[in-house]
């Protein structure tokens, strides 16, 4: 199954603590309404310029182990080593909201609109996570319409660059899908044009085996730990995790 | 309220459309610029500062601010091509190799720009070579050195590397930020200094001139 993925603009557009998250302003502030009228200018600009797009490529665990060994500069372990090989699933996944965004940001900043140029790259980041929450959730869907999804199955996504699996598994992810026929190339740095794009795997299988401990060495560099929260959302219970920390 | 008061007073609001105005009005006035820059806009920009370190405003806040630091800076710029602007000193500034992201870099060069210091931004995908032989070039006493990526953060360390074997580490200070940056990385690669956000970028700059006798 390879697929291109079209968007309802209102569908990826970001919520509004995502976007002050980004900003800065913590979700038990109520902003004052200079940032909130900003906001709305950024999300009306957002709306305005976003060409939301995603492909989606189901792939073998074999297939998926040798795009995963990338150019061999992963961690030596880490969490997607043990996730990956027990999946019911792996659909390897690029998603953007296009260029003219960036263009827009760019435009903003020379403006000295300073501003509604940093809202609206608030809003880009945030839109582009969305658009892969929603891809996810498409597939989702099409998974459960082919009934190959059960009470007990869940799915995540994990992306180059994080939690391990190095950045410059993008050649080999790039190779695989070709995002290029949604517009997104890779360059030589293994960054996206457009920049608000988002790539990775979606891992489908027994929601046990996304469960993993934020103790590998890498994690000490991580300043989110934002794993935590995708799991317990996904598992739906609070999980120990400062139990077996370095 | 005196007229500089009332320009730091609607730049705190980010009521740019006042501040023009009001700056038109103290040139015309015949306020030196210097006096309108370091007592009207710079003065109003170090109020926002403090606001924001004590997380009284937000960096919406902040930039609303810094459009109309920019918008009085606009009038008063002619003038001190006429005239000598003070020199509070030069930073060059950029995303290192490897790395596009710069929304980060350019909050803290509209920080510095509006704290009345000069920028030399580089922009992103800026080579260590680069960032040293501008610095040298503009006889500029700091680098500041941005990423988002935590596989481009040992690029700062070529940096550093570079100024340290060109014997330049007592002349040029180098700064470091980004989100995977850290107190702690900005010890272990020699950098002077890591911010944490533009805010403490500026102040960071402003101790280190001061430091070296440059303000």
């Amino acid at each position: 199954m390879k697929n291109i993925v079209e968007f309802d603009l209102e569908d990826i557009k970001p919520e509004r603590n995502a976007v002050f998250e980004t900003q800065g302003i913590p979700e038990n502030i109520i902003p004052p309404k200079s940032i909130t009228n900003l906001l709305q200018k950024a999300i009306s600009i957002f709306l305005d310029y976003a060409q939301p797009k995603a492909i989606l490529n189901e792939v073998s665990i074999p297939e998926f182990e040798t795009i995963y060994a990338g150019e061999g500069l992963n961690e030596m372990t880490t969490p997607l080593d043990s996730i990956y090989k027990r999946a019911d699933k792996l659909a390897l996944f690029a998603a953007t909201i296009g260029e003219e965004i960036s263009r827009k940001i760019t435009e903003l900043f020379d403006s000295n609109d300073f501003a509604v140029a940093s809202m609206l790259d608030s809003v880009a980041s945030a839109s582009a996570d969305k658009t892969a929450d929603v891809l996810e959730k498409h597939y989702y869907k099409t998974l459960i319409n082919k009934a190959m999804m059960n009470p007990s199955t869940g799915m995540l996504r994990y992306s180059p660059g994080y939690c391990g699996w190095h950045i410059s598994g993008q050649k080999k992810l790039f190779a695989y899908l070709h995002p290029e026929t949604i517009g997104i190339q890779l360059l030589p740095s293994y960054l996206m044009k457009p920049l608000k794009s988002v790539t990775g795997v979606i891992v489908v299988g027994d929601k046990k085996i996304h469960i993993f401990k934020d103790n590998f060495p890498f994690c000490e560099q991580c300043k989110t730990h934002s794993c935590r929260i995708r799991i317990r959302n996904l598992i739906g219970k609070k999980i120990n995790f400062e139990k077996g920390r370095k | 309220m005196d007229i500089l008061s009332s320009i730091s007073q609607f730049l705190q609001q980010g009521n740019d459309k006042k501040v023009l105005s009001l700056t038109k009005e103290a040139v015309n006035n015949a306020i030196p610029p210097q006096k309108i820059l370091d007592d009207g806009l710079i003065a109003g920009m170090n109020v926002v500062g403090q606001k924001y370190k004590a997380h009284d405003i937000f960096l919406p806040d902040v930039l609303l601010s810094a459009k109309a630091m920019y918008t009085g800076i606009s009038i008063l710029k002619p003038l001190f091509l006429k005239g000598k602007m003070q020199d509070r000193g030069k930073i060059v500034i950029g995303t290192v190799q490897g790395d596009l992201h710069d929304i980060g870099k350019n909050l803290v060069a509209i920080m510095l720009k509006g704290a009345g210091f000069e920028v030399i931004d580089l922009g992103n995908n800026v080579s260590p070579e680069n960032f040293v032989e501008r610095a040298k070039k503009e006889n500029a006493p700091i680098i500041g050195l941005s990423t988002l990526l935590t596989t481009t953060m040992p690029v700062m360390k070529t940096v550093v590397d570079i100024v340290k074997n060109d014997g330049l580490n007592k002349q040029i200070k180098i700064i470091i930020g980004g989100a995977p940056v850290t107190d702690e990385f900005a010890n272990s690669i020699g950098a002077d200094a890591y911010c944490f956000d533009s805010i403490s970028a500026v102040e960071t700059v402003k101790k280190i001139m001061a430091k070296d006798g440059k303000m």
